[in-house]
C-alpha cells in the first residue's frame, strides 16, 4: 500500500482546526509530497464547527473530500461523535481529553489522548492547543517529518508578531514530547 | 522552473486572470466563489487595475459587455443563482461577438439551492446560457493548477473567436488548496481592430451591437457565427484520458467528479476490472473524437457527475447510442464516493462492461 494520508481535523471553529489542516499540508508540500486540504464551508461552519480534509501523499491526490479518515483529530465532542465511526479500521484518533470527557468507543483504532487546552492554558499558551496537539500528532504518526513541521513555522511565522515564533515552538515541543 | 505555492482554488483563479492581463473585474459575492472578489479587491487597486462590486450580478454583466466592447480583458466570476442572472448578459455578449471570461464555480440548485458543490449548471452552460443561437467555450478544471491554466487559455480562446468563454468550476475545486506554480501568461496578444476606443478619422467608425433589424442580416451573422463554432468544435476539443487503453469500463466525469472517479478506478483495478476515465476539459465543444474512439474497444460507460443526468446526453450523442451510459450521481451539493462509483462499476460490469 502507498504510504497516503487521509486526515480528518474536526473541532470548535475558533480552536485552530483549519489552520492546523492547512499548516500540516504546508509542511506535506514542503517535503515535496502530494497533498490537498479543503476546508468545511456549509452549513456547519456557520453553526459553529469546522472540519477540513487533508491528504498528504506520494502519489497524484485524487478526491480531496477525505470521507474515510486514517487520522481522525478530535477536538471537541460533537466532531468524534460525528466522524469516529467514520475512521478506517486501524485508523489513529487524536482526542483532546480536557474538552472531550469520553473515551473513543470502537476496539479497532488506535487512540490518543492529550489534554492539549487545559495544557496551552497551564503553560501560558491559550489559543495553541492546537499546535499542541499537531506536535503530539506529529510524534505518534510520523505523518511528517518534525524537523521538516520546525522549518515550516519558522518560514511561515517570520516578520509576524514577536514572540508568536516561540509560542509556536513551545507548544509542537510541548505535544511532541508529552508522556501518558 | 517557479517554486510551488499551496493556493485556494478561487485565490488562484483569480490570479491567473491577473497573470493573463485581465485588469478589469466586476463582480458580487456569492458563496463558494467570494474569495475571488476578495482577492480581485484587495490586488487590483495595486495593480492600476478595476475591481468593481456592482449593484447586482445583473449590473456586473453588463459592465463586463461594456470593458469588452472597449477591447479590455475582462470577467466576471460568481455562483449557480448568480450566473443566472447574467444570463441576458451572456447572449448579448455573443450577439456582439465580445470576448470575456465569466466564471461559474458551481453549487446545488435549482432556485437559491445550496451552498454546497454542485455541476448542475452543465445544461446552462453548454446549451441555453441566454436566448438565441449561440455558445460559450466551456471548460471544467479538476485541480487548482487547472485553474490557473485553464483561465489563461479562456482568455486566449475567447480572443481568438470573439466569443465569451466560461470557466465551470465547483465548490470543492473553488475552495480546496493546494500546491500550484504560477507562470505569466506568455501568449501574444491578440490585436482588437474592432474594439469601440474613440473615434478619431484614423480608421471607419467601429459599432458593437447586437440588434439586426433585417433578417436576412441577422442570419448572415448567424450562420458566420456557426462556421466559426465549427471551426472550434474541429480544433479545440480537450479532454484527458487516464488508464483507457485496455479499459471495458470508461468512466466520464469533470470537475471534482473526476477527482472521486481517480479514486474508485484504483480501487476498481485491484478488484481486476479494466476501468479507465476520459475528463472532458473542454465542455463545449465536447470531446467527442476521444469518446468516440473508446466506444470502439469499451464495453459501457459510465456518467459520473453531481447533477441529475446532464452530461450524460453528451456522452450518448458522443458515442451515437453505441454502447451503454449508465449514470453514477448525487445532487443538491452532495458528492458521490468513490465506494458508489465502485458500485456502479460493479453494474456495469455485469451487464457486459
Amino acid at each position: 500500500m502507498s504510504k497516503a494520508s487521509q486526515l480528518l481535523i474536526a473541532g470548535f471553529g475558533g480552536q485552530g482546526v483549519q489552520f492546523c489542516g492547512k499548516f500540516l499540508a504546508m509542511v506535506g508540500l514542503n517535503e515535496g509530497r502530494e497533498v490537498s486540504y479543503l476546508s468545511s464551508y456549509g452549513p456547519e461552519v456557520r453553526g459553529g464547527t469546522s472540519n477540513c480534509s487533508v491528504i498528504i501523499s506520494d502519489e497524484a491526490v485524487g478526491s480531496p473530500i477525505v470521507t474515510d479518515p486514517e487520522i481522525l483529530v478530535a477536538l471537541n465532542l460533537p466532531s468524534l461523535d460525528k466522524f469516529e465511526m467514520r475512521a478506517v479500521p486501524g485508523a489513529m484518533i487524536f482526542v483532546d481529553s480536557s474538552l472531550i470527557d469520553r473515551k473513543v468507543e470502537r476496539g479497532d483504532t488506535e487512540n490518543f489522548y492529550l489534554p492539549a487546552t487545559q495544557m496551552a492554558s497551564d503553560n501560558g499558551l491559550t489559543g495553541f492547543a492546537n499546535m499542541i496537539m499537531l506536535g503530539y500528532l506529529v510524534r505518534k504518526s510520523e505523518v511528517v517529518a518534525y524537523d521538516e513541521v520546525l522549518r515550516t513555522v519558522e518560514k511561515m511565522v517570520a516578520g509576524k508578531k514577536p514572540g508568536l515564533l516561540e509560542k509556536n515552538l513551545k507548544a509542537l515541543d510541548l505535544g511532541y514530547n508529552y508522556e501518558n | 522552473m517557479a517554486d510551488k505555492v499551496l493556493m485556494k482554488g478561487n485565490e488562484a483563479l483569480a490570479e491567473a486572470a491577473i497573470l493573463a492581463g485581465c485588469r478589469h473585474y466586476f463582480g458580487y459575492p456569492i458563496t463558494p466563489q467570494t474569495e475571488v472578489a476578495e482577492y480581485m479587491a484587495k490586488k487590483m487597486p495595486k495593480i492600476g487595475g478595476v475591481f468593481l462590486q456592482a449593484e447586482s450580478e445583473i449590473a456586473a454583466i453588463n459592465m463586463v459587455i461594456g470593458a469588452a466592447a472597449a477591447g479590455k480583458r475582462v470577467m466576471t466570476s460568481s455562483s449557480s443563482p448568480g450566473v443566472a442572472l447574467k444570463s441576458e448578459g451572456l447572449s448579448y455578449l455573443a450577439g456582439c461577438d465580445l470576448p470575456a471570461l465569466i466564471v461559474n464555480v458551481q453549487r446545488g440548485g435549482p432556485g437559491l439551492g445550496g451552498i454546497q458543490p454542485g455541476q448542475a449548471d452543465y445544461f446552462h452552460a453548454t446549451r441555453g446560457a441566454g436566448h438565441g443561437d449561440f455558445h460559450m467555450i466551456v471548460t471544467a478544471p479538476a485541480t487548482v493548477q487547472e485553474m490557473i491554466d485553464l483561465v489563461g487559455k479562456s482568455f486566449d480562446l475567447a480572443d481568438k473567436y470573439r466569443m465569451p468563454a466560461m470557466l465551470l468550476a465547483d465548490g470543492t475545486i473553488g475552495q480546496m488548496m493546494e500546491p500550484v506554480t504560477l507562470t505569466e501568461n506568455t501568449s501574444a496578444p491578440i490585436e482588437k481592430p474592432w474594439a469601440v476606443t474613440g473615434y478619431d478619422g484614423s480608421r471607419p467608425r467601429n459599432v458593437v451591437n447586437s440588434l439586426f433589424i433585417q433578417p436576412e442580416d441577422l442570419e448572415n451573422l448567424v450562420m458566420e457565427r456557426y462556421a466559426r463554432y465549427a471551426k472550434i468544435e474541429a480544433e479545440e476539443q480537450m479532454a484527458e484520458e487516464y488508464m483507457t487503453e485496455d479499459a471495458d469500463i470508461i468512466l466520464v466525469a469533470y470537475g471534482v467528479a473526476a477527482r472521486v472517479c481517480r479514486n474508485a478506478i484504483k480501487a476498481a483495478r485491484e478488484k481486476g476490472l479494466k476501468v479507465g476515465l476520459i475528463r472532458p476539459i473542454t465542455l463545449w465543444p465536447f470531446p467527442k473524437k476521444v469518446m468516440s474512439a473508446a466506444a470502439e474497444k469499451a464495453k459501457a460507460f459510465i456518467s459520473v457527475e453531481l447533477s441529475m443526468g446532464q452530461m450524460i446526453e453528451d456522452i450518448e450523442l458522443a458515442i451515437r447510442c453505441r454502447r451503454p451510459v449508465l449514470l453514477c450521481n448525487r445532487t443538491g451539493g452532495m458528492i458521490p464516493t468513490p465506494a458508489e462509483v465502485l458500485a456502479k462499476i460493479d453494474e456495469a460490469a455485469k451487464i457486459g462492461g
